[in-house]
């Protein structure tokens, strides 16, 4: 069979089995959908521990304040970009998106490092600092699974990168959870347990999620 | 004509002449597509249209669709015999994530993302297996291939590798290696035999073939 009759037959076969399909919705919807899960737990973790704690390390540090806004901005950012690359044809010039909120985030963390403390309020010591890991870890690994999930009916044609960008947000959304949460001054212990858990959870993406979107 | 001049007024004497010259003929407004952007355009439509169920649009686009998946991969360094590979990957892909395409936006970027994606792949799966194999000619004529044990047992491997990623291909794509690979009836009897019409028993081969390469490749 020659190649043009081969792609005739593919083409005959493939239009015979042709079926309506449900258009995609913009990746800003998509992104909203996950972000609205995020806002659910955001909710229920100010039920539960109210916004007094957070207000007053904000008031006393601003830099805290302003590392938190970093990290929101860092997973909604990171959220919408990988929604966007994981349809066919978008620019990767996408990818940037997230970074310079990143910065912010990751800059105002460690400036926090060098301040003068917050009175009254305790340092993080190690096993502090352990639970702020499993914190970020085990509210990203759902959050990532939920994206990936929601990405996979999309056409991610640069699987890893995309993966980077859910772990990103994923862990990005869990710091500013754990922001509410987090009764702690910042500590040179604290920024690295921060950084470790981020590092983990966007390792973890790209090689388990860089896997699964590519079988996409 | 006598209410526009008056609409015009006499402002319509200040304007620049259009331009005359050997290019005037040529010169067209910005506003107007270029003859790719409406094929662009026109494809999108045909997409579209494929996306509500529409085969004869469908059809059409893909047959649209297969120069520029060449081009595409040409451009991305395939070989001349290994593009019509490209294309049949990019085809199947098309028609698995049809889904994704915003007729709001050029078809041409779309397909050229999947069919440039799908030509690295080709060019990886070559790279690989190029890797693999033995290109030493001193190798091949001192070391020719002898039929001993470990021949046989190497053979009988590869068999069963092969039987055990058949069974796990799913019902569809199994029946089809079965019917058409293994037991080479033809389409009108594998159809007859499966009561599946011969499209979907081709497709389902097309995916079948993919899925085994994939995996065997992968696991060497």
């Amino acid at each position: 069979m020659s190649d043009a009759a081969r792609h005739q037959a593919l083409i005959d076969a493939l239009g015979a089995e042709l079926t309506p399909v449900r258009r995609l919705l913009p990746p800003w919807r998509r992104a909203l959908a996950w972000l609205a899960i995020v806002a659910v737990l955001a909710v229920a973790l100010f039920v539960r521990f109210g916004a007094g704690t957070m207000l007053h390390r904000w008031s006393a540090a601003p830099d805290l304040g302003v590392a938190a806004c970093g990290a929101v901005l860092t997973a909604i950012t990171a959220a919408l970009a990988s929604f966007v690359l994981a349809v066919p044809g978008r620019p990767i010039r996408w990818a940037w998106l997230p970074v310079p909120s990143a910065l912010v985030w990751i800059g105002a963390s460690g400036l926090g490092c060098l301040r003068a403390h917050i009175p009254g309020m305790p340092v993080l010591n190690l096993h502090g600092a352990n639970d702020c890991l499993i914190f970020i870890v085990s509210f990203s690994l759902p959050l990532s699974g939920v994206m990936i999930w929601l990405l996979r009916r999309a056409c991610p044609l640069r699987p890893v990168l995309t993966a980077v960008l859910v772990g990103l947000a994923s862990a990005a959304a869990s710091a500013s959870l754990l922001e509410i949460c987090h009764n702690f001054d910042a500590a040179a212990s604290d920024l690295v347990m921060h950084a470790v858990a981020v590092a983990l959870v966007v390792g973890l993406n790209a090689l388990m999620g860089g896997r699964l979107l590519s079988r996409a | 004509m006598a209410q526009a001049l008056t609409f015009e007024g006499p402002w319509v004497l200040l304007r620049q002449p259009p331009p005359r010259g050997p290019d005037s003929d040529k010169a067209v407004p910005t506003d107007i597509p270029s003859a790719s952007e409406q094929a662009d355009r026109q494809r999108a439509a045909w997409m579209a249209a494929a996306q509500a169920g529409d085969q004869r649009a469908y059809t059409r686009v893909l047959n649209d669709s297969v120069a520029l998946i060449r081009a595409v991969a040409r451009r991305q360094g395939v070989a001349v015999d290994a593009l019509d590979d490209v294309v049949q990957e990019t085809l199947l892909t098309v028609h698995r994530v049809r889904h994704t395409f915003d007729p709001s936006r050029s078809y041409d970027a779309w397909l050229s993302a999947i069919a440039a994606r799908r030509a690295i792949d080709l060019l990886r799966s070559h790279g690989r297996r190029e890797h693999r194999e033995v290109h030493d000619e001193f190798a091949m004529d001192t070391h020719a291939d002898r039929e001993d044990a470990s021949t046989g047992t190497l053979r009988q491997q590869e068999a069963e590798r092969l039987r055990k990623a058949i069974e796990t291909l799913p019902p569809g794509q199994r029946e089809a290696v079965e019917q058409l690979g293994l037991k080479e009836r033809t389409l009108a009897e594998a159809a007859e035999r499966t009561g599946r019409n011969t499209g979907a028993l081709k497709v389902n081969l097309h995916r079948a073939l993919k899925t085994l390469r994939d995996r065997l490749h992968g696991e060497s």
